[in-house]
Formats: structure tokens, C-alpha cells, sequence
């Protein structure tokens, strides 16, 4: 029996408290590596929102805003694009292809986007994925609607149901285009992106229900809110202010946003100056991985903060064992003496309290690992389905081997404290035994 | 002459941090190979501390301490723990135990910081656990039962020859007891020293046995008033004689 044996068998006389401060260390990493992994996670989530996409042009205006609301369907566009402008920038040289989007109409809470068939063929998330459908076809006709997995799944439509869109976003909507509803005829499979949250429709879909509900200028008795202020239903929503029932010409057609697929993505600068100078009517032209890292550096302070919060949890977490090995320290103290007494160095007794700080520190760490990666293991589909995060399951980032390491030194550091304390114990205690 | 005695003090002085007076000041003792020593005093006039520098636990005295013709003082401190658990086995007043090992690996223990104590006791009866069974049937412990009871489950009587068993194990020259009668009752109390006599008889051990208990005196062949070899009033007196 060496002191190695002697250390393993005073902590198993100990394993309660012992077990407790293991445990409240465990938690605590398995924190900090939870919040490490879903930091990660959403950061590559967020940056593969959208992928493929060499530029997204809007109404001049901030970058940022204009990634908000084309790819995360977060608050509206300030302005719209005319469709000629639309029309001659697809058709420069060097752009493969472009997919327009309207926005500003919505279902029960749900973005309804106009678009057109480049959108299900071209739009691409995370590593190069393309949009699939798991029930269903792409819409044809202008009465048709096809639902990101999310709208399906918390709303239960299934093909072939019917839905009506409101103006505006938002669920307090008045205005409905009531007599005119959509039939579903597609759902598209989950991306963990904001396409899951909404509703397709085709471009001469928008067109027909803002049609019709201009249409109803004539007569309006039917649209109590028109009578008493006639903007009312136009503030903030200027998409609709152009139109006019008399066209129904694709030309006279307003979008609020494009994305554009270049043939080679070095032309990308180059057109987002042109765009950004293109004289018919101001256009903002932005890269979306620049635009991305712009806005994640916002997020980030949040981000900061998560970590912060849960380096401190894990403080906690060690401060629970160094209660634990302080006020255990009287106790050994006799032990201790015992052990002088019988030759121990007091380099011995200094090494048997430290190792078992060490040896408490690396087994709540293994147990924080181990619990962590199985709650993301065991839960890593519900996760996806609440939250549409994909959580991959690789180890060793070096970040989270940073992290560890950061522990481990921190619980050494702490172990530091009682075995001091003990080891200056050895020497003044002596041979006397105090109780 | 000095191999006669097996502990040697001589002008020894010793004062812990901040203390003004020394709590020793001790001319000369002489421990003779082999003797049963008796050393009388209250608790708290520096008895332990004597035992203490005596088995080099505690230093920074000036003096002599020799210790089987050794000094003290020329060792370093981890050549002065290594003679400890070379040539002295140590028992306390209580709590001698390690309360989450077992009665033989208490006993064993010893061995464990000795080589020399572990060959001495493998020599004698082929490994160390038979060997600290031998001392503990010798310690009228051979009771299975009691052996193998957790130690924190013993009678204070019964943990002081468990105690005793692991002083004696790989027979070390010199066996220290502080005290290590006075939580047993007053019949107990001679039958403990009666074993410890024998123990030490067999194996030549010099026993320094250290209580306030003056009714045990008679057993020794020697006794020594601890008041009467350490003068700390002396000493100051003396300081202060020679700085006027």
C-alpha cells in the first residue's frame, strides 16, 4: 500500500462529500461545455442560413437589415425594388441565377414569401443543401402554397388544405385576403433555418390577393379601417402602394428583395459596386458571409456574456470543493499527524490533499463530459425540432479542449489552498494530536 | 561512552515563533539502550515538544540531540522524517488510528514508510501481515472479530495495542508513548504497560514514556521529573545575566 492507495481509500471513507462536490463540479462543466457546443453550433448554424448566395440586393439601406429580413425574415424592408430593375441586373453577364423574394404579407404569425421557381431549385443552406420537399410538389399556380416544415408541424396542415394570408407580419393583422385563400400543395423538409418558419407562395400569388384587395378600393364598405384612415393598412408596408388593378403586368410588379448566384464568385465585388451604383433607383448590394460575420459580432456580446456567466458557474462548482477539502482539513489533521509520525514528508501530506483536489477536479470534468455529450446525444433531435439546431458530436474542437484545460488548472489552483494550509499544519503540529 | 546511550541532550533550547522565554531549556539527558524511561509532568510544559525534537518532527533548537550516536541537526529534514520512521515508533494519547483502513493496515502502515522496519518484519515472520498479526495476538488482540471490526469501532483500549502493534512492527530502536494511557481506566492502564514492557523487552526497544500520571511511576526502572530537567526561568535568567 503506497500513498496513492492510502489517498483512494481516505476518499472512499469520504465519498458523500466527495461525491457532492464531483457532482456539483460535473454540472457546472457540462454547463460550460453546453453552452461552448450550442455557442458553436449556432454560430455555424447562423452562418449556413444561407450558402451559395454571391450577393442579396435590396432598397439602399443597411447591410444588416437587409440580411435580417430577405434571409431571416426578421422586421421589414424599408423600400422596394421596382421589377425592371430586378429584370435587368438577372439578366448582366456573369449572373447564373436569381431568386426574387416579396415579403410583407404573413400567416398566423408565419412570413409569407413570394418567389418563384429559383427558389426551391437554387436556394441553398448549410454545407450546399438544397431545398426538398417531404410531402407534395413546388407550387405551379397562383392560388398554391407550399409550407417550411415548421408552419406544417405547428399549424397541422397537411396537402390540400387551405389557407388564408393576412397583410402585414403578425397575427393582430386586420386586413385578410380572406376571399382569396391558398391551397397547399407542398412541405418541404426541415433546414434549421428560417425557411422552416415560412410560407411560399408565387409571385402572381402576391400579385392576385393585393389585386383583389385594391380591387375592393371602388367599394369600402367591406374594409371598415379604409373609411376612417386610408393609410392605415399601407404604413410600413409600401410594397402594395404601387399597385394598381388596372396591370396585372409582371413589369409593374415590386419585390423587396433578390438573392443572385454569380458564375464565379470573384465577379461578386465587382457587381455589388455596379449595383450599389446603378442609376434607375438606389440599390444596396451585400456579400452575405461578410454581412453574416457583421451581424454575429452583434450577437456576440450575448454570446460573451453566456460564457462569462458559465465560467462562473464553474467557480462555483469549485468553490464547492474547496469547502468541502477545507472543512475536511481539522479532521485530517489527526490523520495527518499520524502519518508524520510515522515518517511521513511533509511533501507527502501537501501531495495527498492536492491529488485529491486533482483527482476531484479531473473526474467532475470526465463526469461534465460524459453528461454533457449524453444529454446532446439522447436529446439532439428534440433539439433540432425545438430549436433547429444541429448539434454535432465532435469532440475535441480546440475550444472546448481550451476550456477543459482552463478547468482543470483553475481546480488545481484551487487544491493549492488546503494543501498549503496542511502542509504548514505538518510543521507546526509536530507530534501533538489536535483535535 | 556515547554508544551506551541511545538518546543524548545537551544544552538543549528551544523557543517556537514569537515565543520571548524558550519552552525548553534542558542541560542534560541521557536515554541508555534498552532502558524503560518514565517522564513525569503536567500537560503543556513542553513534553510533546521535547518528543517532538527528539524524533526530529520539529527543529530549529540549538543544543545537541543525538540520537543513536546521530545529530539530529546534521540532517536534513527529509533525512530526519526517513530516520524517524527508521528507528522510532510513535504512540499518541488517542485518535493513533487512520480511521478508514483496517486494523492490520494500520499496524502495517508503518512499513510502508520504512524499508528497514518492512525487512525486519519480513525477516521475522515472512510478510507484514502475519507479522503485525503475531504483535497483536502478543497485544492480546488476537480476537478475529476485533480485527477485523472497522477501527473507529474499537474501545480505546483496544485502539492504543493496535497502536502499540504498529510502534512495535519492524522493531524500531526507540518506542516514543505520549500518553498512551490516560483515556484507559485505571486496571487497564497497567495491563497495557505490562505488554508494552514485554514488547520491548523481547525486541531491546529503549521505551520513553511520557505522562502526568505519577501513579504509574513505580513500573519503571527509571523516572525522571520533567519540571526538574527543563528550567525555561533559568534559561531567561541566565539570558539576561549575560546581556547586563
Amino acid at each position: 500500500m503506497n500513498i496513492g492507495v492510502l489517498a483512494i481509500k481516505s476518499f472512499r471513507n469520504r465519498k458523500l462529500s466527495i461525491g457532492l462536490a464531483i457532482a456539483s463540479i460535473s454540472l457546472s462543466v457540462a454547463l460550460l461545455l453546453g453552452v461552448e457546443i450550442v455557442r458553436n453550433q449556432a454560430k455555424s448554424s447562423f452562418a449556413s442560413t444561407v450558402s451559395g448566395t454571391d450577393l442579396i440586393v435590396g432598397a439602399r439601406g443597411g447591410s444588416v437589415n437587409l440580411l435580417l429580413y430577405s434571409v431571416f425574415r426578421i422586421g421589414n424592408p424599408t423600400n422596394n425594388i421596382e421589377w425592371h430593375s430586378y429584370d435587368e441586373i438577372r439578366n448582366l453577364t456573369g449572373v447564373k441565377w436569381s431568386i426574387p423574394l416579396s415579403m410583407g404579407d404573413s400567416h398566423r404569425g408565419f412570413r409569407v414569401i413570394g418567389t418563384d421557381d429559383n427558389y426551391f431549385e437554387h436556394y441553398r443552406y448549410g454545407r450546399d443543401r438544397n431545398l426538398a420537399l417531404t410531402k407534395g410538389a413546388w407550387f405551379e399556380h397562383e392560388d398554391e402554397t407550399v409550407l417550411g416544415a415548421e408552419v406544417a408541424a405547428s399549424l397541422g396542415y397537411r396537402p390540400g388544405d387551405e389557407i388564408v394570408v393576412a397583410h402585414g407580419a403578425g397575427d393582430e393583422s386586420f386586413i385578410t385576403h380572406d376571399e382569396q385563400p391558398f391551397r397547399v400543395v407542398g412541405i418541404l423538409a426541415s433546414t434549421g433555418t428560417p425557411v422552416d418558419r415560412s410560407v411560399h407562395v408565387s409571385l402572381d400569388g402576391i400579385d392576385r390577393m393585393h389585386k383583389d384587395w385594391t380591387g375592393a378600393d371602388d367599394d369600402h364598405n367591406h374594409d371598415p379601417l379604409y373609411a376612417t384612415s386610408p393609410d392605415t393598412e399601407h404604413d410600413g408596408e409600401e410594397e402594395h402602394d404601387e399597385h394598381d388593378d388596372t396591370t396585372d403586368h409582371a413589369v409593374d410588379r415590386n419585390i423587396s428583395a433578390f438573392m443572385l448566384g454569380l458564375d464565379s464568385r470573384a465577379a461578386a465585388i465587382g457587381l455589388q459596386r455596379r449595383i450599389n451604383q446603378f442609376e434607375d433607383e438606389p440599390l444596396s448590394a451585400i456579400l452575405p458571409g461578410v454581412t453574416l460575420l457583421e451581424l454575429w459580432q452583434i450577437v456576440g456580446l450575448v454570446e460573451h456574456t453566456l460564457r462569462a456567466i458559465s465560467l462562473f458557474v464553474v467557480v462555483v462548482g469549485l468553490s464547492s470543493m474547496l469547502i468541502i477539502l477545507m472543512t475536511s482539513i481539522n479532521e485530517r489533521r489527526r490523520e495527518m499527524a499520524i502519518l508524520r509520525a510515522l515518517g511521513a514528508r511533509p511533501g507527502h501530506v501537501f501531495s495527498l490533499i492536492l491529488g485529491e483536489a486533482i483527482a476531484i477536479t479531473l473526474s467532475g470534468i470526465g463526469l461534465g463530459i460524459i453528461l454533457v455529450y449524453g444529454v446532446f446525444l439522447l436529446g439532439h433531435g428534440w433539439i433540432a425540432r425545438q430549436f433547429g439546431l444541429f448539434i454535432e458530436m465532435n469532440l475535441l474542437t480546440p475550444n472546448l479542449v481550451y476550456v477543459v484545460l482552463l478547468v482543470m488548472l483553475i481546480g488545481f489552483l484551487i487544491g493549492l489552498i488546503p494543501g498549503i494550509r496542511m502542509y504548514r499544519y505538518s510543521l507546526i503540529d509536530g507530534m501533538t494530536i489536535r483535535i | 561512552m556515547q554508544s551506551d546511550h541511545i538518546i543524548r541532550l545537551e544544552k538543549l533550547r528551544f523557543a517556537w515563533d514569537g515565543q520571548s522565554t524558550p519552552l525548553l531549556n534542558i542541560t542534560s539527558l541521557d536515554v541508555a539502550r534498552g532502558e524503560r524511561l518514565f517522564v513525569r509532568g503536567a500537560s503543556g510544559i513542553g513534553k510533546s515538544t521535547l518528543l517532538g525534537l527528539i524524533a526530529g518532527v520539529i527543529a530549529g533548537q540549538s543544543g545537541v540531540i543525538e540520537v543513536l550516536g546521530q545529530s539530529l541537526d546534521a540532517k536534513s529534514a527529509a533525512a530526519r522524517d526517513r530516520f524517524r520512521a527508521d528507528h522510532f515508533g510513535i504512540i499518541f494519547q488517542q485518535f493513533n488510528l487512520i480511521p478508514y483502513l483496517s486494523v492490520i493496515e494500520n499496524v502495517t502502515l508503518a512499513c510502508e514508510f520504512s524499508d528497514a522496519r518492512r525487512r525486519k518484519a519480513i525477516a521475522r515472520s515472512g510478510n507484514t501481515t502475519d507479522e503485525a498479526l503475531r504483535l497483536l495476538e502478543h497485544l492480546d488482540m488476537a480476537d478475529t472479530s476485533v480485527i477485523h471490526k472497522p477501527v473507529t469501532e474499537l474501545s480505546v483500549g483496544q485502539q492504543q495495542r493496535v497502536a502499540a502493534a504498529r510502534a512495535l512492527i519492524g522493531s524500531p530502536e526507540i518506542l516514543i508513548a505520549d500518553e498512551p494511557t490516560s483515556s484507559m481506566d485505571a486496571d487497564r492502564r497497567a495491563a497495557f504497560i505490562e505488554l508494552l514492557f514485554r514488547e520491548c523487552e523481547q525486541a531491546g526497544t529503549t521505551l520513553l514514556f511520557v505522562s502526568h500520571d505519577a501513579g504509574l511511576q513505580g513500573l519503571f526502572e527509571r523516572a525522571i521529573e520533567f519540571d526538574r530537567i527543563n528550567r525555561p526561568a533559568n534559561g531567561e535568567q541566565q539570558d539576561l545575566q549575560q546581556v547586563s
